[in-house]
């Protein structure tokens, strides 16, 4: 039953992700994208990652999702205003598909496949756990990422105020 | 510059106060009254089954008016009509046949008689120009209707009910 | 899964579905109903007895109403608008615990439909999500005013939900939980959680009235600046869907803080009640607590809406950013102090 529903929902997550690059609409292209996300989270509850799933929810599709899709209505982009390519810009963008690929089906290749994973603790997913996790032997990167955030968001404020302080 | 009349204040606008920026104690304060009016007598009137008293010169509905014996006062004179400022009367004369004398006053009366109550501006000239004090605005309110039509009273719906029928 | 347990949670979903829908509904009549009397008016009361009648008036009103589609609409966007932020508003309702175990002919039923371990984080997710419904509509409306205005929503949602969250962490400080259940069941008799934590729910409250799009902060329907805020365009039943959905959303944060802060279906003396009324009534009764609960606070709801007047845009802006997230902050480290010092000693 759980593998039936990991290949629906997987399925589903591919097809989303496809029309997400393939939508002409920009607008369109993110809310397909809100849609892969979901599935995501689908993905997540199925692995028995709730509080990961519902992070992916709240962070992802409640927050980033509606901020890009705040500045794509804002931006109002039309046929006419879309930059035209040039053939140059195209080849450059093959050549570059093409490194992602032979990337991928490398690592791929080298990839043997094993038989699925068990965790040892099942549970590792769920709030206690993952937090005890987090807090004990992965302090340290925790601390130093949030920093990272706080310099980035230290950041971005001080490029929105920069005006004022030319001023 | 200087006010001559030395009437005009300046409006002081204070920075709010710690309290006052706070916002919860003008909040509260504001609650309180609209609480307050929950238990107080709602003015609302309601309509159509409860009516509000009038003042005595209240000028409502046209009535035309009948004499002691029940004979119809009005003897279509036309001076009704002719003060009305804003046209809404018109009538048509006929005379009295002898059989019908105990029905109109005068030898002459009018045989239709009608007020356009879209028309209508309640000023009561008509009723001070009627020289036979036939025509009184004592009724209620004008109801509304649907149809334009409805809005022009003959006289079934303004000659007063008939004396026995009052007895 | 046997079947019996499939019928169980079917029924349970079906009666929390039918009585947010009904409270939903009669929302809208008590909002006119309080409106109102705080107004010395009387309100509806044409339909039926007392008006009650009129809800069921108001939705046959809008089911009858001409159907308008804008032409350079977006028309499978503007549909799903609607759609969508009726469902976010439904689907709150799934974690929320209704009472404690119901013994109903020799069968325990938990009144809950679901009891998940991040219960107070999937209400979030919903929440979040609920700013969708709006947004597409707005934009696929193809109208500035529209569009305008689902924007105001969308950051304003943002905005409220960061400090909604920050003020919840210092409420899971406290109750080292993050199911629904667990934290109403450790507000047993007069526990409540408002009497330890009033900054956190004061907090709370401020952002579930601005999360639901309620006055002070319904400046996504500013009528004197954007018509009709994000719903300009909608008419007939989908216009319905979105004013359903405030009045649900309303329902399920009003519960929701019912249960976080105010001991859910927890009140003083429900032992011996227990004891008085048996396992079938008393949980029952419980319920009908909760339930008061839950109407006191949409009655609040309303009071609020008929005093206080709508924030400037700034204002709103300032108080979320400067007011509530710092406070919120603060109102984290006080009680990791506290909590500290009461393990020390």
């Amino acid at each position: 039953m759980s593998t039936q529903v990991f290949y629906f929902v997987a399925t589903l997550s591919i097809i989303f992700s496809l029309l997400v690059i393939f939508a002409k609409n920009p607008i369109h292209s993110v809310l397909y994208l809100i849609l892969t996300f979901f599935t995501f989270t689908v993905h997540y509850v199925l692995l028995n990652a709730q509080f990961l799933a519902v992070v992916n929810f709240i962070v992802y599709m409640g927050a980033i999702m509606v901020l890009f899709l705040f500045v794509l209505m804002l931006l109002n982009l039309n046929k006419e205003t879309e930059p035209s390519k040039s053939p140059l810009i195209k080849i450059v963008g093959v050549i570059a598909g093409g490194c992602l690929v032979v990337t991928l089906i490398g690592s791929l290749k080298s990839a043997s496949i094993t038989s699925p994973l068990i965790l040892k603790n099942p549970g590792l997913g769920l709030v206690e756990n993952l937090g005890k996790e987090l807090f004990g032997p992965f302090l340290l990167p925790f601390e130093l990422s949030s920093l990272l955030l706080l310099a980035a968001m230290v950041g971005a404020v001080l490029l929105s105020k920069r005006d004022e302080v030319e001023a | 510059m200087e006010s001559l009349s030395n009437k005009k204040k300046v409006l002081e606008q204070k920075p709010l106060s710690f309290m006052e920026k706070m916002y919860l104690p003008a909040i509260a304060k504001g609650m309180g009254i609209t609480i307050s009016h929950l238990f107080k007598k709602e003015a609302t009137i309601r309509y159509p089954e409860v009516e509000r008293e009038f003042s005595t010169n209240f000028r409502g509905m046209h009535s035309l008016k009948r004499d002691e014996n029940g004979k119809e006062r009005c003897t279509a004179c036309g001076l009704c009509a002719l003060s009305c400022p804003a046209e809404a009367i018109t009538m048509i004369a006929a005379e009295r046949k002898p059989e019908e004398k105990d029905l109109y006053r005068e030898e002459k009366y009018a045989a239709t008689y009608e007020i356009n109550m879209l028309r209508c501006i309640f000023c009561g000239l008509c009723e001070e120009a009627c020289p036979k004090e036939a025509i009184y605005l004592d009724g209620p309110i004008v109801p509304a209707d649907y149809l334009r039509k409805d809005f022009i009273y003959g006289k079934d719906k303004l000659v007063e009910a008939p004396l026995e029928m009052k007895k | 899964m046997d079947s019996g347990f499939v019928i169980e949670k079917f029924i349970l979903v079906a009666v929390i579905f039918g009585i947010s829908l009904v409270i939903a509904m009669y929302s809208t009549y008590a909002e006119r109903k309080v409106a109102a009397y705080l107004q010395d008016r009387l309100g509806p009361d044409r339909a039926g007895p007392f008006g009650i009648l009129q809800p069921l008036a108001d939705g046959l009103k809008m089911f009858m109403k001409e159907e308008i589609i804008p032409t350079s609409s977006n028309r499978f966007l503007f549909i799903a608008g609607p759609g969508l932020a009726l469902l976010c508003a439904c689907i709150g309702t799934a974690v929320i615990p209704w009472g404690s175990p119901v013994l109903i002919a020799g069968k325990t039923i938990p009144l809950q439909v679901s009891d998940i371990n991040v219960g107070v984080l999937y209400i979030f997710g919903v929440v979040s999500l609920g700013v969708y419904g709006v947004m597409i509509g707005g934009w696929a409306s193809n109208n500035k005013y529209s569009l305008l205005s689902a924007i105001r929503a969308a950051s304003q949602n943002i905005s409220y939900e960061i400090a909604m969250g920050l003020s919840i962490i210092a409420l899971l400080l406290m109750t080292n939980t993050l199911s629904l259940k667990e934290i109403v069941d450790q507000q047993h008799g007069w526990r409540w959680n408002v009497l330890y934590q009033p900054l956190g729910f004061l907090i709370f409250m401020v952002c579930s009235f601005a999360e639901t799009n309620r006055a002070p902060f319904d400046l996504p329907e500013c009528e004197t600046e954007l018509i009709g805020g994000y719903h300009t365009e909608y008419s007939s039943m989908k216009l319905g869907f979105y004013l359903f959905a405030e009045y649900i959303n309303m329902f399920v944060s009003s519960a929701v803080m019912a249960a976080l802060y105010w001991g859910g279906y927890n009140y003083p003396g429900m032992d011996s009640m227990a004891v008085w009324l048996g396992p079938t009534w008393a949980p029952l009764f419980g319920t009908a607590v909760f339930f008061g609960k839950i109407c006191a606070f949409i009655f609040f709801f309303m009071w609020v809406r008929w005093t206080i007047p709508r924030f400037r845009y700034d204002q709103l802006m300032n108080l979320g950013w400067k007011g509530l997230i710092p406070l919120a902050i603060a109102n984290i480290i006080i009680t990791g102090v506290v909590i500290a010092i009461i393990e020390k000693f």
